[in-house]
């Protein structure tokens, strides 16, 4: 029998949990990722029976997320003095809270590519997404994501190069 | 600018994927504090929880009508989880607050100090014809038993005696729709969807053996 609903809410909340935080510690950073991820679960609930059962629902809550992390900045872009948006993302730790000193630099450097590219750069090696699935997410084409991905990369690149 | 060697994009890439230890406990944490929220503001449709009992843990889920599913310890957890997810609703939630009517009636009940359940009963996981046959169970008082031939008049189907059985069997919500109250004509235990040794344990409870 082909399941017609999608799996209880509670088993897919532990199977995404863990991927749908990362993402946000990594992209909004670790003080305004809990209110990212209750908006995100809350939104993925009230939407989850009409989800159909052979979606791809990891790559759907990553879309839900994005969204809720793009809010997110955009509320701190709305906050903060238009200059001082990178200092004020670097000001905030960003990244995984086991990040030393030197993956910090690495970190902060994520937080201050633009959200295309962060969002791109987090869901391809932190939530470990094929190209198809970042494009999914991030609401773009897949030659798009690939582009996105390919600049982040480069930037952080030349952080480390340094 | 000097290109990207293989060593500067193992670099960016290896931190990026490092393992986020800290991180997962922050995730469970967050999730907790999802499923009190979700809880408190009442945004699942099934909510469920493991409830104590003299046979082990019974899994109790509940929607806004009532008590929808008790499960015996043997029942496997993500079985029942995903039938009421095809049945009921997929908003299904851990959330242990929600199912403490229906624990402190069974420890009453198990205490012997409960001749009845009080608890308000969601019948989406039955049909029919086994909604008659479970609610004329339902009126079988403590300490008393019908034959399933009585049930299934009872239930307007004097000759259905053997289909009446069979609903009885899938009764989702054995102990609080106590099926185990309807014995052969001859006074054998006849069949118990949990075991005839917690049938019999019942009815001994009850006082009825």
């Amino acid at each position: 029998m082909s399941a017609a609903q999608p799996p209880p809410f509670q088993a897919f909340l532990d199977a995404e949990r863990e991927i749908v935080w990362r993402y946000l510690v990594s992209t909004v950073g670790a003080a305004e990722a809990d209110d990212c991820f209750q908006e995100t679960f809350v939104a993925a609930l009230r939407a989850y029976p009409r989800l159909r059962a052979d979606s791809d629902m990891r790559a759907w809550v990553l879309t839900i997320a994005h969204r809720k992390a793009l809010d997110a900045l955009r509320a701190r872009a709305r906050r903060a003095q238009p200059v001082a948006d990178v200092a004020a993302i670097d000001s905030r730790r960003t990244g995984p809270a086991g990040a030393g000193e030197s993956d910090g630099e690495l970190w902060r450097a994520v937080g201050a590519l633009p959200a295309r590219q962060r969002s791109a750069v987090v869901l391809r090696y932190v939530a470990d997404l094929p190209h198809r699935d970042i494009a999914g997410a991030i609401g773009c084409s897949e030659e798009a994501a690939r582009r996105s991905l390919h600049e982040g990369l480069t930037k952080l690149r030349k952080v480390v190069e340094v | 600018m000097s290109p990207a060697t293989a060593h500067d994009e193992d670099r960016v890439e290896r931190v990026l994927r490092r393992a986020h230890d800290d991180d997962d406990a922050a995730a469970a944490a967050a999730a907790r504090r999802l499923t009190r929220r979700i809880a408190d503001e009442g945004l699942a449709d099934v909510s469920y929880a493991p409830v104590d009992s003299p046979f082990g843990p019974l899994l109790a889920a509940a929607t806004k009508r009532g008590l929808v599913k008790l499960a015996f310890p043997e029942e496997d957890v993500d079985g029942v989880l995903e039938r009421l997810a095809q049945r009921v609703s997929p908003r299904i939630v851990a959330a242990d607050a929600q199912l403490d009517p229906v624990r402190r009636e069974l420890d009453e009940y198990f205490a012997g100090r409960r001749r009845g359940f009080a608890l308000p009963l969601d019948w989406t996981l039955v049909g029919p014809f086994g909604r008659r046959v479970l609610g004329a169970t339902a009126e079988i008082p403590y300490g008393g038993v019908l034959s399933y031939a009585e049930v299934a008049a009872e239930a307007g189907s004097p000759r259905g005696s053997r289909a009446a059985g069979n609903a009885l069997g899938r009764n989702p919500i054995p102990i609080v729709v106590p099926c185990h109250r309807v014995l052969r004509s001859g006074g054998a235990l006849g069949g118990y969807g949990g075991g005839l040794d917690r049938k019999r344990f019942l009815l001994e409870l009850e006082g009825a053996l």
